[in-house]
């Protein structure tokens, strides 16, 4: 009962927004960020995902990375993650778990089932490929809304076009980015990155786009390294929301113990 | 039971066993894919030699292959769990297989079961690899069994854990986690004994390898030569706090029985603490733990070890991008220095009341992450001695990796922890293919 009230308030809200989207009054680039953080990635109380990257470099050579995702939101903007990896084999049955606090540094630990030792990672440059792929960890699990200033430079029937400048310069690679909001879904389904002589360097971008369980998703999208030449496509299977995770899943028993949310 | 044949029943035990992979309608693929195993694992193979010349020992210190095969079988309530390698060792003179000693040509890693009798419990019984503590490569609260050939000969560093035999008991009330592993028969080190790496020997007063094989007294009554380990841990905020237990024994027969003229296993008993966290840009690590020479509590016994003190502190950091340096302080201090000092026979070289250590590893990330260069550095002020584990690795493709490493120790004197080791320092190569 108390969730369907719920629901019905939620679903109030989102339609009241709506309406103020779509009203008259069009929201501030800062409120249209927020909502995109919010549709790409604390869709649902939590939810689940089979991964695969394909990883393809210049000379064509691949290289594959499978793995399972459970995220769930608990509370404010903070959330938690475990990764459990299938493929390649080398990894396999290894875990990555992170308490993502949103405004201070989050808590990683790697778990390794040979030595049956969960390992506390040290905090680490967000913008760094995770697991060798053209995505950085900050495309995986969000990057603050507040981390950067936001201008609108275009708004169509259906895009909003973002301009990006970061807060703190020095912290990331990138002098601006551009993204593509779309204005059904709030979904980002474009980003492109300029390097400090005006350069496109790196785009990223939702190839599909399905409608699960009543969330807009991303299944595939693709990161490209426009230097390099290399590139990665991820692919979203199995993807389902309100599965009803519990809070104990992402602590050191269900390291040593995977679920059966990610080993089946 | 002879290990092969304990295998074996291990193997039956997972056919007979229905699985909820071999329920869920997947029909097809092959004979193992319907009995719902999943197998997998890798071959490696790797060689490596001295750069010093050493009397007492061959100049190839590396050079086998092993073949690993992981085995696991999830239940609706259960784990099975086998992890075995087959190994052929051209090194090793002793071929006879022992499970415990790791020699011959199986090294049974996992056979165990693991299962939930009830909500707030977990259980897993059988042989198992064991690790708790917030030290890198130094290990003060962690008495579980080490394996320190593997590691200085230049094995993957996961086989610096050899495993126990052990039910391992976890209860998860609301207030900390409780971890009590059981021993039920003691798991020594597989420690340095002369067959592959050469030591200084006390009484010989020299250094020593193949022709004075330690063959100590082991413990080896079953529930009477137990061991029990505790450890009860909680995360406060992010900081992460342990206290432990031990009841046992020194893991390396560091006793010397007189009568018998044999290397023994010293009773020890062990309490410590930790806590891990973050602190400005990295996370630090603090351990203490107390060792109580449960023989020898007054210290006045120079063949047994003093009862130590023992202290660790490290910070880790990312410097640059896919760069990161960790840095570690350790301390052994002796309980009663005055009283050793004053009982030890004049022939022996007296050990310093204070063992300090510090360590630094390096590394880096580069080609999207399948080069990792990496520099591990022990450097003990006191003892005058030094230990370096330079390692490259590359992932030629996601089931290919090739590893070149070395193992360097020096020291002024040849009768300190990684001095004596001096002569066995060797570099080596290796290629895994895993599936």
């Amino acid at each position: 009962m108390m969730k369907k009230l719920f629901l019905l308030v939620i679903t109030g809200t989102m339609i009241l927004q709506a309406a103020a989207v779509f009203g008259a009054e069009r929201p501030s680039p800062d409120k249209i960020i927020e909502m995109a953080n919010d549709a790409s990635y604390y869709q649902g109380q939590d939810g689940r995902a089979d991964v695969k990257m394909t990883i393809t470099d210049k000379a064509g050579g691949v290289r594959i990375r499978e793995f399972t995702i459970l995220r769930k939101n608990t509370g404010q903007k903070d959330q938690k993650f475990y990764v459990y990896f299938k493929e390649p084999a080398d990894v396999r049955k290894m875990a990555y778990l992170v308490w993502k606090h949103v405004g201070k540094e989050d808590s990683r630990w790697l778990w390794l089932p040979a030595l049956n030792l969960k390992k506390r990672i040290a905090p680490g440059d967000k913008r760094t490929s995770f697991v060798g792929s053209d995505f950085f960890y900050e495309d995986v699990s969000g990057r603050g809304v507040n981390e950067d200033t936001h201008e609108l430079l275009k708004s169509d029937d259906t895009w909003y076009l973002i301009k990006n400048v970061p807060k703190d310069p020095d912290s990331v690679e990138f002098v601006y980015y551009h993204v593509w909001i779309n204005k059904t879904t709030f979904l980002p389904e474009k980003a492109e990155y300029y390097d400090k002589n005006g350069n496109l360097y790196r785009r990223v971008e939702a190839k599909k786009i399905m409608k699960i369980q009543g969330y807009p998703t991303v299944v595939e999208s693709i990161a490209s390294d426009l230097v390099a030449g290399t590139r990665t496509i991820n692919r979203f299977d199995n993807v389902r929301y309100d599965i009803g995770l519990k809070d104990r899943i992402f602590t050191e028993r269900f390291l040593r113990r995977p679920p059966r949310e990610v080993t089946q | 039971m002879s290990g092969s044949r304990f295998f074996t029943a291990l193997l039956f035990i997972f056919l007979l066993v229905p699985s909820t992979r071999a329920n869920a309608g997947e029909e097809q693929g092959s004979f193992l894919d319907r009995t719902g195993i999943d197998i997998h694992g890798f071959l490696d193979l790797r060689g490596g030699s001295r750069i010093r010349e050493d009397d007492y020992q061959r100049d190839t210190s590396l050079l086998e292959s092993r073949l690993q095969l992981d085995m696991s079988r999830a239940g609706d309530s259960f784990t099975l769990q086998v992890r075995a390698d087959f190994i052929y060792d051209d090194v090793q003179e002793d071929t006879d297989l022992d499970l415990e000693e790791g020699t011959g040509y199986l090294d049974l890693r996992e056979a165990n079961l693991l299962f939930s009798p009830l909500d707030l419990i977990d259980v897993k019984i059988g042989r198992q690899i064991l690790t708790w503590g917030t030290g890198d490569l130094l290990f003060l609260n962690d008495l579980f069994p080490k394996d320190w050939q593997s590691f200085f000969i230049g094995r993957d560093e996961e086989y610096l854990k050899a495993p126990s035999d052990a039910l391992l008991i976890s209860l998860f009330p609301d207030f900390a986690n409780i971890d009590l592993v059981y021993m039920p028969r003691f798991d020594a080190d597989r420690f340095i004994s002369g067959e592959r790496i050469s030591y200084y020997h006390t009484t010989l007063g020299r250094l020593a390898g193949r022709d004075a094989i330690i063959d100590p007294l082991t413990p080896n009554d079953w529930l009477d030569d137990d061991e029990i380990s505790l450890r009860i841990s909680k995360n406060i905020k992010g900081y992460e706090l342990a206290f432990y237990g031990y009841h046992g024994f020194w893991k390396s027969p560091i006793g010397m029985d007189l009568i018998q003229q044999k290397a023994f296993f010293p009773n020890l008993n062990v309490y410590g603490a930790s806590l891990r966290g973050s602190l400005i840009k990295g996370l630090f690590h603090l351990e203490a733990s107390y060792y109580d020479s449960k023989d020898d509590t007054s210290g006045d016994n120079p063949y047994i070890p003093n009862s130590e003190i023992r202290i660790l502190a490290g910070y880790e950091q990312e410097l640059a991008k896919e760069f990161s340096a960790a840095v570690q302080y350790y301390l052994e201090s002796m309980r009663h220095y005055e009283t050793y000092q004053a009982t030890l026979p004049p022939s022996v070289h007296p050990k310093d009341e204070e063992r300090h250590l510090f360590t630094v590893r390096l590394t880096k990330l580069a080609l999207n992450q399948n080069l990792t260069l990496s520099l591990f550095c022990f450097y003990s002020p006191s003892d005058q001695d030094a230990y370096f584990r330079p390692t490259v690795k590359y992932k030629i493709s996601d089931s290919l990796m090739i590893t070149l490493g070395g193992n360097i120790f020096t020291g002024d004197a040849d009768y300190t922890f990684f001095g004596q080791f001096e002569k066995n320092s060797n570099i080596y190569a290796g290629i895994r293919y895993s599936f």
